[in-house]
């Protein structure tokens, strides 16, 4: 496998990706910086989202629910005294239990119903954080103590190294042969039990990997931001912007994600001038990908990109 | 007497449910098509129907006639911009399909949205009702305009029920949902039958979303939860079926507008949220669905 990796145009293509864009922070503004931290993060939540939507072909709509649950887990336990690296821990944990939770209808219904399930949970959970705003906030939001850093640069190196392992983690997870089991499993469940896989357990194994990743990506953004409110992490347009980003990077190709977070972050910074027509025009653009250029923006670069 | 009130109030509301959800069911049963714009093509309807009748000073008839057309309009351009071209699309696979109709229409949803808060703001609004006063029923005090909506929603679902059962064109569409290769062997084109069903659909959309301006108001916001709302009442009532969503309306509705009276309005949608999920969980094809 590794031999393989190496001769992959996209490895070579991610790590000078990577190398130029850690020595950024000696260039530009931190301004710029922000933004790219936060375009990170969700490339994260993009590439969580694409192992379970490419791979598995679950469509998951309430990717905010996996990482609300880590935000305000993280956030509500530093309220509490607690340190962050815990607050980190405790966070992923609880988006993992809330996947399994979630993936347990999972196990038994498909498509449409699954998608309803996942939306129906980000709802739930955006309600009751407003019910319990006492301890989470409500509707004003809630205010974490403790942050990484202030520093720009150095926070930006965090989602940037963080952003680069689990990219390296879900790539790594979706070439494998476990990836191969969820990708026969998402076209053709039927067959892919036939032979003898155990399409639920390698879906649940998706999920939760899934649910890691977001859970701690939300959990860190927390402790960037200092803050976490209903509309910046958990809403349903958040995770539509999420599963945007995936789409619109490629999907199946996991680092494609990363693409798409960037380019909707930057799209809707650089598209700021138009005031409340920048997400129509945002959202024009990818439809038009979607229409004309189904396989994503990695899709035009590389053509491994689809079957990687 | 709050009793009689939930209950016409529920009433009222469940019938405004059903409709809304409706066409939503009927283009999934025909289609398979998940249309996730549905709540932007409601509001479109109460916003041209509020921007006709008060802001140009057409009335009520004019505004509601213009808003039912507009939505309409942008029903029938939903199925062509958006949902054939990626139905008839060969750089998409056939199992991706799904996926991308119901990006695509989410994307769309959003432009609707975001294009109408850009002309109109995104204040709610409220369409000028086209009945006035209120009238007693059993010592309750209910706006006339209550009882207009809920009249118009049932007949207008029983119109469509007739139109579906009894007609050539609705036995045409009928046989369309069951086997659509069947259909056209006999000589019928598919890619009408969908044209007329979507346009059924921008109908029932534009009469739904011209009734919620006059009853409820709306605003741009409301795209989402609209979409929601009827997605889980088409849901909980199983994916196609019509009698199946007209009960799941009913079911909403009562519990939301019990929820509203005996506890808080805070609390409102969150027992029919939870609900939806046990069903889910023990019944995941709904109340009367089909696996």
């Amino acid at each position: 496998m590794l031999a393989k990796t190496l001769r992959n145009p996209l490895f070579w293509l991610c790590l000078i990706g990577l190398a130029l864009t850690s020595v950024l922070p000696l260039w530009v503004s931190g301004y710029i910086l922000g933004l790219l931290t936060v375009a990170y993060y969700f490339g994260v939540f993009s590439m969580a989202w694409d192992l379970l939507f490419g791979f598995a072909g679950e469509v998951n709509f309430g990717p905010t629910f996996l990482i609300g649950l880590g935000a305000y887990t993280a956030g509500i336990l530093n309220g509490h005294g607690i340190g962050i690296p815990l607050c980190l821990l405790a966070g992923t944990v609880a988006a993992v239990i809330g996947g399994l939770v979630l993936a347990l209808p999972a196990l038994r219904v498909r498509g449409p119903y699954f998608g309803l399930t996942t939306v129906v949970a980000v709802l739930i959970l955006q309600n009751l954080i407003v019910v319990f705003a006492d301890t989470t906030g409500g509707e004003i939001g809630l205010t974490v103590p403790d942050v990484i850093s202030i520093d720009a640069a150095t926070n930006y190196w965090i989602a940037l190294g963080f952003m680069g392992v689990s990219g390296l983690v879900l790539y790594a997870i979706a070439v494998s042969p476990v990836g191969l089991i969820l990708q026969a499993s998402g076209q053709d469940p039927v067959e892919a039990g036939a032979l003898g896989f155990n399409v639920a357990k390698h879906k649940l194994a998706a999920f939760c990997v899934s649910a890691v990743f977001s859970g701690l990506a939300g959990a860190l953004f927390v402790f960037y931001m200092g803050t976490a409110s209903v509309g910046t992490l958990i809403d349903v347009s958040v995770g539509v912007q999420v599963i945007i980003g995936a789409v619109l990077g490629g999907r199946r190709t996991i680092v494609g994600g990363v693409l798409g977070a960037v380019f909707l972050i930057a799209a809707g910074e650089l598209l700021r001038p138009l005031g409340s027509l920048s997400t129509f025009v945002v959202s024009a653009a990818a439809l038009a990908v979607i229409l004309f250029v189904p396989a994503g923006l990695l899709g035009i670069l590389t053509r491994q990109g689809r079957h990687a | 007497m709050t009793a009689i009130q939930i209950l016409i109030d529920g009433f009222a509301i469940s019938a405004l449910y059903a409709l809304g959800a409706t066409g939503f069911t009927l283009i999934f049963g025909v289609s398979g098509v998940l249309n996730l714009s549905h709540g932007a093509l409601m509001v479109t309807a109460a916003v041209v129907a509020w921007a006709a009748s008060s802001e140009l000073g057409l009335g009520s008839y004019a505004g509601a006639a213009a808003g039912i057309v507009v939505c309409t309009a942008l029903t029938l351009a939903t199925y062509g911009v958006v949902v054939r071209p990626i139905d008839k699309s060969r750089a998409i696979p056939p199992e991706e399909k799904e996926i991308f109709i119901l990006t695509g229409t989410l994307l769309w949803g959003i432009m609707i949205q975001e294009f109408i808060a850009y002309l109109f703001t995104s204040n709610a609004k409220t369409v000028m009702p086209i009945v006035e006063g209120v009238v007693t029923i059993a010592g309750v005090r209910t706006p006339w305009n209550q009882v207009f909506t809920a009249v118009v929603c049932w007949a207008v679902i029983g119109l469509l029920w007739l139109l579906v059962n009894r007609t050539r064109t609705g036995k045409v569409l009928l046989a369309a949902s069951m086997n659509p290769r069947g259909v056209t062997l006999l000589g019928f084109e598919l890619s009408q039958i969908y044209v007329a069903i979507w346009l059924i659909y921008g109908v029932l959309a534009g009469i739904a979303g011209v009734l919620l301006g006059q009853f409820l108001g709306v605003s741009s916001y409301s795209v989402g939860p609209l979409t929601a709302s009827a997605f889980s009442i088409v849901v909980l009532g199983g994916l196609g079926s019509v009698s199946g969503s007209l009960i799941a309306a009913y079911v909403v509705g009562y519990l939301e507008t019990l929820t509203a009276y005996l506890v808080s309005p805070a609390y409102r949608t969150i027992p029919a949220l939870l609900l939806l999920v046990a069903v889910m969980y023990v019944r995941p094809q709904g109340l009367l669905g089909r696996r």
